[in-house]
């Protein structure tokens, strides 16, 4: 089970987490992260860890990403009030609009952050895994943006259950090359990706959709998506007069959910609260609920929670929504959830499906499935704490769950 | 030749013997790479046998889920042997048990999260009851490897550290300083098992790292034929043979007629 700090060492861990500490020289966050890959690309991730520190700190840099994020993202995205939901639910509900950035996912933010490091870097090429395929289109038009190659590796599962995103990918000029080894879905996507990089450590740059991977990468997503959290504190106390008593995002590799959070960690008023893939329910195989049942162990760079076996065998994972389906998790959630800052629950593959519903028919908003977990979890926590302000991470919209929706929630109904 | 439980110091040291015993023949030492239980379980240590008779040094391949630095050959046989049941636990087992041990010296060849999960407070002490004499572990760089390092050496067991041809100058010297057993010199960038026709910048790169290399430098990764390592026999001490020899016992055919092809001296 998961390991959980005393409470000395959790308030220890903490401190450190919000001096920004972390990650440390190591590339660790407290006992987390760290780089665990082959010889051949420790030199890449070296160089890779220089350009970070260098641009993300550089005016000029920060310049060019603040402007393409308000002129072709869509940045800032609306916070959005939640009237029918929040007369039902009893509180005051409202959502952070990461469904309106470009390409319909906060997954741009990243994207188009890392694209711009590439190019800084000298990259000619540029990969990038996906599961649910919006981190895949995310990419690919942040590279059609700036003129950069782009192959992204999708498993031939999720080629299938988000087909409109392949198509997208397509048109946005990127090589799609369905994965049919492992489990074929992200995990297996991310493992080929890792294999094309080591092949050419110096040319091609690996564009990674989560908060996952080798140091610096856990940090470098983070830093990118932290501008949710940064918009939605600022605009909850224009909007609402005042900070939320708690704040939901769904957590597969953990990118929306940190994005999120980071800027609330601090407040220590604030519940933050991380809604995990239930799947058909807790046995091994049935769900993606990392943090919820998992130990931890290295798996594709980093010390994290993991979902395995006794033997250290990674287990499948199962989960309705593709972009959930991941056996690990960013290693800063792990060290947030064993430090006791944020608190975990899941939500079943039913449970997201009669929520997506519910915020369909209320609000007039096709959520994506990932991020109708966190609607489940928020509804839940609204009926015991009545009266209370939530903000949801509205992280996708779910235009690319069409198919998965056709055989569930619309079957017989067409 | 003393395997890892004999006398005469550390069980690594028994690597680097094997391979200058085959240099004194005049020719590279032969390491062989097999998958721990593929292409069938039950004929592990059978087919272990007939390997380690024909070859200096064995690699065993512990199975993993994730084999992010292995071609398609290995992934293949990796999934194949976790379908038949096949663990690291299991694999030392059936080592301690095996009569008569192999001569030539044995290596494991795994990734960390098996590694991990068997517990490093218990692994080295089962490795060298099981005659095993040092581990490869390929998703571990030396920065990350001082835990394992340390557990390993205590029972006399060697971690060997792999260097590439990206590797920066500065850091390969570190590198062939820290290593034990024998340098994994990896012949180019990408996974195990692309067939390589060893251009001369390799060539330089390899006589590169032997000249910083205190012990045996191996080539490995895309070696298939006798004909790399004819091109490879001055500048390197062994040449590792991976997939292709997986693929000779995925076909049913015999290994040791294949790894004596290879072999430049009779």
């Amino acid at each position: 089970m998961a390991k959980v700090f005393e409470l000395s060492a959790a308030a220890a861990l903490m401190k450190r987490e919000l001096a920004g500490e972390f990650p440390d020289a190591r590339g660790r966050f407290g006992p987390y992260g760290g780089r665990y890959v082959p010889e051949t690309l420790v030199p890449a991730l070296e160089r890779l860890e220089a350009g970070v520190k260098r641009w993300l700190k550089d005016p000029e840099f920060l310049a060019e990403l603040e402007a393409q994020l308000s002129q072709w993202v869509g940045r800032p995205t609306p916070l959005s009030p939640a009237p029918t939901l929040s007369s039902r639910w009893g509180a005051q509900v409202w959502l952070k609009r990461e469904d309106l950035a470009h390409t319909g996912a906060h997954k741009i933010n990243n994207a188009i952050g890392q694209a711009l490091l590439a190019k800084r870097l000298g990259a000619k090429r540029i990969v990038a895994e996906t599961g649910a395929g919006q981190h895949g289109v995310a990419t690919a038009a942040a590279c059609a943006r700036l003129g950069l190659p782009c192959t992204v590796y999708m498993g031939a599962v999720d080629c299938e259950r988000q087909a409109p995103n392949v198509g997208r990918m397509k048109l946005l000029g990127a090589t799609v090359v369905p994965v049919t080894g492992g489990d074929q879905t992200l995990r297996a996507a991310i493992d080929e990706a890792l294999r094309d990089w080591v092949s050419d450590p110096n040319g091609t740059y690996y564009l990674i959709g989560s908060a996952i991977g080798p140091h610096p990468y856990p940090y470098v997503v983070r830093e990118l998506q932290a501008v949710i959290g940064r918009e939605t504190r600022a605009q909850m106390i224009r909007q609402a007069g005042g900070l939320p008593d708690a704040v939901f995002a769904c957590v597969g590799g953990g990118s929306n959910s940190l994005g999120m959070f980071h800027r609330f960690v601090a407040d220590s008023n604030v519940k933050l609260i991380g809604i995990e893939a239930g799947g058909r329910g807790p046995a091994l195989g049935d769900n993606s609920a990392t943090l919820t049942l998992g130990r931890p162990g290295v798996l594709q760079g980093s010390y994290t929670m993991l979902l395995q076996d006794e033997n250290g065998q990674i287990q499948e994972t199962h989960s309705v929504s593709a972009g959930l389906d991941y056996p690990g998790v960013a290693p800063e959630h792990s060290l947030l959830m064993s430090a006791g800052r944020i608190q975990y629950d899941s939500a079943t593959d039913d449970e997201a499906l009669a929520s997506l519903a519910e915020c369909c028919e209320a609000e007039g908003i096709l959520a994506a499935i990932e991020t109708a977990h966190a609607f489940c979890g928020a509804r839940k926590w609204a009926a015991t704490h009545p009266g209370t302000k939530l903000v949801i991470c509205l992280s996708g919209r779910g235009d690319k769950d069409m198919p998965t929706l056709q055989r569930t929630l619309l079957k017989g109904k067409l | 030749m003393a395997n890892a439980t004999g006398a005469g110091g550390a069980g690594h040291e028994t690597i680097g013997a094997a391979i200058r015993a085959a240099r004194e023949r005049g020719e590279p030492a032969l390491v062989a790479f097999m998958t721990a239980g593929f292409p069938e379980r039950a004929r592990f240590t059978a087919d272990l046998a007939r390997v380690a008779s024909a070859a200096d040094v064995v690699e065993i391949g512990v199975p993993f889920t994730d084999p992010m630095a292995d071609g398609m050959t290995i992934q293949r046989a990796s999934h194949a042997a976790l379908v038949q049941g096949v663990s690291l636990r299991w694999i030392l087992e059936e080592l301690t048990a095996m009569q008569p041990r192999p001569t030539a010296p044995l290596l494991l060849m795994s990734y960390l999260n098996p590694l991990l999960a068997y517990g490093l407070d218990q692994l080295p002490a089962a490795a060298r009851v099981a005659g095993v004499a040092g581990f490869i572990v390929p998703d571990l760089p030396f920065e990350e490897c001082a835990e394992l390092k340390a557990a390993l050496e205590a029972e006399g067991v060697g971690l060997v550290q792999m260097v590439t041809p990206v590797t920066p100058a500065e850091r390969l010297a570190m590198l062939c300083r820290e290593a034990q057993g024998f340098i994994y010199a990896v012949t180019m960038t990408g996974t195990t098992g692309k067939a390589v026709t060893v251009p001369d910048e390799v060539i330089d790169y390899l006589r590169q790292v032997k000249a910083l290399a205190p012990i045996p430098v191996c080539a490995g990764f895309g070696i298939r034929g006798r004909e790399q390592v004819e091109r490879l026999r001055g500048c390197v001490d062994g040449v590792i043979v991976g997939s292709a020899l997986v693929e000779v016992l995925e076909r049913g055919e015999d290994p040791v007629a294949f790894l004596r092809g290879l072999r430049l001296v009779g």
